[in-house]
């Protein structure tokens, strides 16, 4: 299992039943994989459909049926449209249960940095700040450190998408919690110790006794939950 | 009846620095043959209020590579490196708008109200210079309205009377710019006859249209 599929899986667990969520471009999408059984959710796409499914054969998609990334999708029995108002109306407005974002930066805070890097160039926020600002859970997948430097840092260094606390930071080694107190280490992946987490984390981490090996949602092949259905 | 006209006379109505809203999300529900047009005419100096810029060579895009534009104001341009080229380069000056804030400023312009306020932002380099309004113990920042001279739509069925129809993910934009310009120019997939479109599927009111293009040859 490679670290992408590990923080998806996790992240999965996450999904609430009979619940509309937003997974971001990139490795969020790949929790629409890991639906755990007995769970119905109805992903939402930014750009306007509720209820997206997997991409349709070669040959067969439609123009108009595309992700947020511009990808093409389905939609599932039940999947309805939106404009883009009405569309960021739900993310904004709370009725969004989750997003689930990539992340660059989380700080001791809980503030989260994804959408862009000073000196390199700007692509825009996009959706992010919205969803940040408005959903009521937000779940950050994120790897725990990238090119050898941590990613969960005590102060953000790059531009904040939002003033908000985040709900969640799911990586390939832990599951953090930040909280009004500051950050808590809640799970660590299969194999890997306290100590490599807190070697990693560039800002303080709580660590309340034992720490318990990351549960995961269990592989999709071997028959598991459907979207919306 | 009311008559459709030619994409070129689309372009023709449309003068250089003029301020334009264009429906679509990454070409997904944009007006190509208008943009075309626009592209042909040599169009310039245009303020483009849309989503994002596409990708080179597709939907708003093209205007970007032509020259056309001046101004974009819009969410993410990141699909689109030659925007990201002109804007360094000060060809072109960009404006980035979250883009929940992009849709409810264009729905502020064509509803008649003078600004939204948002929580989106608060805390964020989008708040630089910005009021920032406070509410039942929270923050909310103060964003402007948006109008513009024309709105691009790309619909999918319009009827005689100029209603429209949209289909899936092509809606986007188009049905709040349509309220938000001086002139509003749709371009659809298909034009039927009156009646054909029940009224519960009209999503956008024919009243509001300025100029129909006609048909695809």
């Amino acid at each position: 299992m490679d670290a992408k599929e590990l923080i998806a899986r996790r992240v999965a667990l996450e999904l609430n039943d009979w619940t509309l969520v937003n997974l971001g471009i990139g490795l969020p999408t790949l929790v629409a994989r890991y639906v755990p059984p007995g769970i119905r959710v109805a992903f939402q796409s930014e750009n306007g459909i509720i209820g997206f499914g997997a991409r349709p054969p070669e040959g067969m998609e439609d123009p108009a049926l595309v992700d947020a990334g511009g990808g093409f999708v389905g939609a599932v029995p039940g999947a309805c449209s939106l404009d883009s108002a009405t569309s960021f109306a739900l993310i904004r407005g709370g009725h969004l249960d989750m997003t689930v974002l990539g992340g660059l930066q989380v700080d001791a805070r809980g503030r989260l940095a994804n959408w862009m890097v000073p000196g390199t160039m700007v692509a825009g926020m996009g959706g992010a700040m919205d969803l940040v600002a408005g959903a009521r859970r937000v779940v950050v997948a994120m790897q725990h450190a990238a090119r050898g430097g941590p990613k969960i840092v005590r102060e953000l260094t790059l531009p904040a998408t939002a003033a908000r606390r985040v709900t969640l930071v799911v990586t390939d080694l832990a599951v953090v919690e930040p909280t009004g107190d500051g950050l808590v280490l809640r799970e660590r992946a299969p194999g890997v110790t306290v100590e490599q987490i807190l070697a990693t984390t560039g800002a303080p981490l709580r660590v309340e006794g034992e720490v318990p090996e990351m549960r995961l949602a269990p592989d999709p092949s071997a028959g598991a939950g459907q979207a919306l259905r | 009846m009311r008559s459709a006209i030619k994409a070129t006379e689309a372009a023709r109505l449309i003068p250089d620095g003029a301020r334009l809203m264009i429906g679509g999300f990454l070409a997904v529900g944009t007006p190509e043959r208008v943009i075309d047009a626009l592209v042909a005419r040599g169009a310039r100096g245009l303020t483009v209020i849309a989503n994002d810029t596409a990708r080179p060579g597709t939907g708003i895009g093209k205007l970007i590579d032509a020259g056309c534009v001046a101004r974009v104001v819009a969410s993410h341009i990141g699909t689109n490196p030659a925007t990201q080229r002109k804007m360094l380069e000060g060809e072109i000056e960009v404006e980035l708008v979250p883009q929940g804030t992009l849709a409810e400023r264009i729905r502020a312009g064509g509803a008649g109200l003078g600004g939204v306020l948002t929580p989106t932002g608060v805390g964020t380099v989008v708040a630089e210079g910005k009021r920032v309004i406070e509410l039942d113990g929270r923050e909310y920042l103060l964003e402007p309205p948006l109008r513009a001279d024309f709105a691009l739509i790309r619909a999918h069925e319009a009827d005689y009377f100029f209603n429209l129809t949209y289909r899936l993910a092509a809606a986007n934009f188009n049905p709040v710019m349509a309220l938000a310009a001086e002139c509003v120019i749709a371009e659809p997939d298909e034009i039927v006859p009156l009646g054909a479109i029940p009224p519960d599927a009209v999503r956008t009111s024919g009243a509001l249209v300025h100029h129909l293009v006609e048909r695809r040859h």
